[in-house]
């Protein structure tokens, strides 16, 4: 790596460009981690450059200092080449640094020019607020970008993209030099995804230095000009897009060769174990008709907003249809409720494993034993001894390690949290299991943990549904795949006929 | 760890409870004898039964501000009964109790689980209903002392090996309800509702249904505790129990139960009674002014929650950290 040099001039980089915000040898320490120890970061006018690393490569450490909410300990921080600090997030928006987040940080009651001009809103006479000023200038800056937007709407009659829009909207209105996107398109559609590129095209002829936050190489290579690699808190690498290619980027995220993404398996589907037909649901969808077997993946793959999930949350008996029948095994089920389902053997595990995942204050034993309840207990009672047994044997099963199964999982690692839930679920000693968006915001090497894990369910026999928004999953998981659109099946495709351009072409309607 | 720090929570309690004895002690050695304590313990009993109901309450992210409404009310109804049919047996009138405030409790419950309207909106308007109806059934009058039937008066008072029957009510109630919530599917069902309803939806629990459970056996304890109250202190009306329901929750608190809901036990709640019950005693004995009786009690109150808070935050910063780490 390079020599820190001795004097804050002109961080060159070899490629002569100035940089607005740049950072210099950063190193951020947090109790018992060392978050960030090193590294460097330069950002450009006009160009977009791409921040890339697995999950805790310190990706949003760089976020928090680069937006004044953390103090580094070392290091510099360089605007227009010269050392800055940012003691408060009010320092960096002066400075004109403004990040667009995950979950856009915005304020649902409050009208889009309000959360546009949240704290500095322009000021009339007696230093109030100057309400008309704040919406005619709101107007101008949503205009600007295209939005079509009304200024005087509440926030929360806007879906998620326009609420991105007006969070760039506030960028713009700070009068924005740095823009930090953190995984923009994370919740948004096709079609939203092209806008956000049309808009960030814009913001680079605009003049501003963008860093770009993203999971998904696709992205990456479409927009980003230049790219800095992390890894474990430190700088691996960085150069220009041109210069490589999604192995090598893979190669520096991960430290090793990521050759074989997706397990290899051989697909021998036994006997039908679950047939819908002619589900329907008064809003969300219609007629949604299937079969699957044993030891099958099934890809379920549209938009979002095509109703994958929602269709999956009647299955599973969250909400009800309107019509439509079920058969497991051949007999008629009637599912009216979660724990119908989880009778039935149907499981589901959510998108939102955090939120919907395990019970962090109950210790092992008891979440994992949660849906199984009925299978350990006489008259309400619980059989201490067959709930422990249970528990055991499937921790063991999953090989999950804690000093014994009374430890509550809120004290336990991610992994270990995330082995709990799915022992959780084999303990139901299930034969459809749902897996809803199974890799969302997962890093590669969790990517192909969880790939792996699905693969040998299937091998057990055991019924896959796999809601998916990602192209390269559906392809390399499923035996076959339903693509939905608006509610509705429009094609079912058998592994030999699945092209990304296919899916995309029955997803998006054209 | 987490278990760790909850059991220190009650030995820390305990520890207090222990402290605040000894220093009775030393000002007024006589308060700490054993018949004395029985009588302190006894005197507790009715907070101790209603803050094991809120107590399960709590644990399902809900509230319980009617329970000393519900108690006020089935008292009443209990002696108007008792001075209307004098031979009525005590054990009909201890089910009539119960029954009646199970079904106010049932009240509750429904309007969470059905109509999904926040707790404490439905708690303070059925607590608002329950008062005025003790006044439409006994028109605002009082039912004395002498208009009930020995019998009646008699039960709570009845000793048994030195306690008496409402002292050992509390003690069968926390034996009950110590088994209730820690081996039963419905007290794990009451946990994971309350310690996170989203995850326990897709375990197969009926989250509203838990709640409405949980707000039954608030109102059962709530109605036995109504009878009990009025025969103790042989007298009932309107206003009988007023304010009690935040003595309660605040039991409850004291006793370490997260007012966020899932964490909680029925031996917390029964420490947090008994230190407040020890302070309401005690302190008119060592001659301190009521004033300084509440400002103990709401000092009390807050470090408990400061406790409860720095509890809490530990658990924060693991998940801060993981979520440092995590993008």
């Amino acid at each position: 790596m390079l020599k820190k040099p001795d004097t804050f001039l002109p961080t060159d980089d070899g490629t002569g460009e100035t940089a607005v915000l740049a950072l210099d040898g950063i190193t951020k320490r947090f109790p018992g981690v060392i978050a960030l120890s090193g590294v460097s970061l330069r950002l450009i006018p006009g160009k977009v450059t791409a921040l890339i690393g697995e999950n805790g490569a310190g990706k949003s450490t760089v976020v928090k200092i680069l937006t004044g909410i953390y103090q580094p300990d070392g290091g510099a921080m360089l605007v227009d080449e010269l050392p800055t600090v940012f003691p408060a997030p009010q320092v960096a928006a002066e400075h004109g640094v403004t990040a667009i987040h995950q979950e856009t940080v915005l304020f649902d009651e409050l009208s889009v020019a309000e959360n546009i001009f949240l704290g500095h809103a322009p000021r009339g006479r007696f230093g109030l607020i100057d309400l008309k000023a704040m919406i005619a200038r709101s107007r101008d800056i949503l205009e600007s970008i295209g939005a079509g937007i009304d200024p005087e709407q509440k926030l929360k009659d806007l879906g998620i993209a326009k609420k991105h829009l007006v969070a760039i909207a506030r960028a713009l209105s700070i009068d924005a030099r740095v823009v930090i996107m953190d995984e923009p398109t994370a919740a948004l559609s096709h079609k939203e995804i092209e806008e956000l590129y049309e808009l960030v095209e814009s913001l680079k002829s605009q003049g501003k230095a963008i860093l770009f936050i993203s999971h998904k190489f696709d992205e990456i290579f479409r927009i980003a000009d230049n790219y800095t690699v992390f890894r474990d808190g430190q700088m691996i690498g960085k150069g220009a897009m041109a210069d490589v290619s999604e192995v090598d980027l893979v190669t520096m995220m991960v430290g090793r060769d990521v050759s074989q993404i997706f397990p290899q398996r051989a697909s021998n589907p036994g006997e039908t174990v679950l047939k819908v037909e002619g589900y329907a649901h008064p809003t969300e969808f219609e007629d949604i008709s299937f079969t699957l077997r044993k030891g099958q993946i099934l890809g379920f793959y549209g938009l979002v907003g095509a109703g994958r999930s929602e269709f999956m949350q009647a299955l599973f008996g969250i909400t009800r249809p309107s019509r439509g029948r079920i058969e497991i095994d051949g007999i008629t089920a009637q599912i009216t409720s979660p724990a119908d389902a989880i009778e039935n053997g149907i499981v589901y595990v959510p998108e939102d494993r955090g939120q919907q995942g395990a019970i962090l204050d109950l210790p092992i034993f008891q979440n994992v034993t949660l849906p199984s309840l009925g299978r350990i207990s006489g008259n309400g009672f619980l059989k201490l001894a067959q709930e422990f047994a249970l528990a055991r044997e499937y921790t063991e099963r999953l090989d999950l390690r804690a000093a014994s199964l009374d430890t509550h999982v809120g004290t336990l690692s991610g992994g270990n949290q995330q082995k709990v839930v799915i022992a959780k679920w084999l303990a139901t000693r299930p034969k459809v299991i749902i897996l809803d968006e199974p890799t969302k915001g997962v890093d590669i090497g969790s990517k192909a943990a969880v790939h792996e894990f699905m693969a040998e369910l299937a091998a057990q026999g055991l019924a896959v549904i796999m809601v998916s928004s990602e192209i390269p999953e559906i392809l390399g998981m499923s035996d076959r795949v339903i693509v939905m659109r608006e509610g509705r099946i429009v094609t079912e495709l058998a592994q030999g006929d699945m092209r990304p351009e296919t899916l995309v072409r029955h997803a998006a309607g054209i | 760890m987490l278990k760790r720090l909850i059991q220190s929570r009650e030995a820390l309690l305990t520890g207090a409870i222990m402290l605040l004895l000894a220093l009775i002690f030393s000002r007024f050695p006589g308060f700490v004898t054993p018949a004395n304590l029985a009588n302190v313990f006894n005197d507790t009993a009715p907070l101790i039964l209603l803050a094991i109901g809120q107590m399960i309450v709590i644990l399902t992210r809900c509230i319980d501000l009617s329970v000393a409404a519900n108690l006020a009310l089935t008292g009443m109804v209990v002696s108007m009964i008792n001075v209307a049919a004098p031979g009525l047996p005590i054990a009909l009138i201890v089910v009539i109790a119960v029954g009646l405030g199970t079904l106010l409790g049932m009240v509750n419950g429904l309007l969470v689980w059905k109509l999904a309207i926040p707790p404490i909106v439905v708690t303070l308007g059925t607590m608002t209903i329950f008062r005025g109806l003790i006044f439409v059934i006994s028109d605002g009058k009082w039912v004395n002392s002498h208009e009930m039937s020995p019998a009646f008066k008699a039960f709570p008072r009845t000793e048994i090996l030195g306690l008496p029957v409402l002292g050992w009510t509390a003690v069968i109630a926390v034996i009950v309800f110590s088994v209730v919530m820690t081996r039963t599917s419905l007290g794990r069902a009451i946990y994971a509702a309350g310690g996170n309803p989203r995850a326990a939806t897709y375990a197969g629990i009926n989250v509203g249904k838990t709640q409405f459970w949980a707000f039954t056996i608030s109102g059962a304890l709530a109605g036995l505790t109504g009878y009990l109250w009025v025969s103790r202190f042989a007298v009932s009306y309107v206003d009988i129990a007023g304010g009690f329901e935040l003595d309660v929750v605040a039991a409850c608190v004291i006793g370490g139960v997260s007012i966020m809901g899932g964490m909680g036990t029925v031996v917390g709640a029964l420490l947090g009674a008994l230190f407040l019950g020890i302070i309401k005693n005690a302190l008119p004995v060592v001659d301190v002014s009521p004033f300084w009786q509440l400002a103990i009690s709401g000092g009390a109150i807050i470090i408990a929650v400061a406790l409860n808070a720095k509890a809490n935050r530990v658990k924060g910063r693991i998940i801060l950290k993981r979520a440092e780490r995590a993008s």
